[in-house]
């Protein structure tokens, strides 16, 4: 019974949630213009940009003031034909490389891009190496006894 | 015994990454503007003058202050400014970044004249309290000027060379020390070069 009750109480909690989770969507929502292709446009390129107030947040989904600018800026330059490399070169030449989510491959970043590899790649031989000297180190099994051999058929047998 | 000093050593190592990271100001990024043309732009001034642009000072090294009558930490920076200002070292410009803001426009959009009348009476009260370090200020209503500039927290400092080139950006307030320490030696070396 309790169990029953629990698990109604976390849907319960769930649906409250999601509910509220779409409310706080809906207030989010980019100010529909004109033109929804633009709209999509911009929406999927500030996405990968980062707004530089909130850090956090991506230039889509924040409310801080400079976004919406921002938003407007991108809307202007999609609506100019702009490409969306044209759009992100436009910001980076005015913010730096901060400003997006997925920085370019280029040697500055190569750390950044590469880094968790090479980490990986050191512990993974590490590893190995202290896998192999621990195996080298453990005495090797010692050979059964003629009297051990017979005690062990016996056993087997039983 | 070589068995605890390794990761003793990857802890310590962490704990000054760590430590070095939480001294460092997040907002603080490198502009990409530095040793870059200043932006151009031609804007109302304050004064009601001539519309001013960077060319106007060209040949002189000068600051441009971002900033705004609605902006905290502007009012803290304010008398660094004007006791520098009495320096008489460079022209300072003020770029009065967004002075209406949404909140402004509750009661319906203002006419871009309206828009710009108020910012200017706004300013000009909030300079007389205050005092006026600028040898002009520019309205950029729009904020569209900032974002060439890549304003994104009032109030901000550039410092642009004789030949229109950004040397330096402070994002954030200016300090009696910075000034001491970076801007003015700066400032020098950019008007003997």
């Amino acid at each position: 019974m309790r169990r029953v009750f629990s698990s109604l109480w976390l849907a319960v909690c769930f649906a409250c949630a999601s509910l509220l989770a779409t409310q706080s969507l809906a207030k989010e929502a980019v100010p529909m213009a004109q033109e929804p292709e633009v709209e999509a446009r911009l929406v999927k390129i500030a996405e990968e940009l980062r707004c530089m107030v909130c850090q956090n947040e991506s230039l889509a989904s924040s409310h801080a003031e400079l976004a919406e600018d921002l938003r407007r800026e991108v809307r202007d330059l999609i609506k100019g034909g702009k490409n969306d490399a044209q759009v992100k070169e436009f910001l980076v030449a005015r913010y730096g490389d901060y400003v997006l989510y997925r920085p370019e491959v280029k040697p500055l970043t190569w750390a950044l891009w590469f880094g968790p590899f090479l980490l990986f790649l050191i512990a993974a031989v590490g590893l190995v190496g202290y896998l192999r000297q621990r195996r080298q180190a453990m005495p090797a099994p010692a050979a059964l006894s003629e009297a051990e051999r017979a005690r062990a058929e016996q056993l087997l047998k039983d | 015994m070589k068995k605890f000093l390794i990761p003793l050593a990857l802890f310590l190592g962490l704990v000054v990454f760590l430590a070095v990271g939480l001294k460092r100001d997040p907002r603080e990024i490198p502009s990409p503007l530095i040793d870059k043309p200043a932006p151009a732009f031609r804007l109302p001034t304050l004064e009601g003058s001539q519309p001013f642009g960077p060319e106007d000072l060209k040949g002189k090294v000068w600051m441009l202050n971002v900033w705004a009558t609605w902006c905290v930490a502007c009012r803290e920076e304010h008398p660094v400014l004007v006791a520098f200002a009495q320096k008489n070292a460079v022209p300072i410009v003020g770029l009065s970044y967004k002075e209406i803001q949404p909140q402004d426009e509750q009661g319906g959009k203002l006419a871009p004249e309206a828009k710009l009348q108020l910012a200017r009476e706004r300013s000009v009260v909030w300079l007389q309290r205050h005092g006026n370090p600028y040898s002009t200020t520019v309205m950029d209503l729009d904020g569209r000027v900032g974002i060439n500039y890549g304003v994104y927290g009032v109030p901000e400092t550039y410092v642009i060379d004789r030949q229109g080139i950004i040397r330096y950006k402070r994002v954030g307030v200016v300090t009696p020390q910075l000034l001491a320490d970076k801007i003015l030696p700066l400032i020098r070396s950019l008007e003997t070069s």
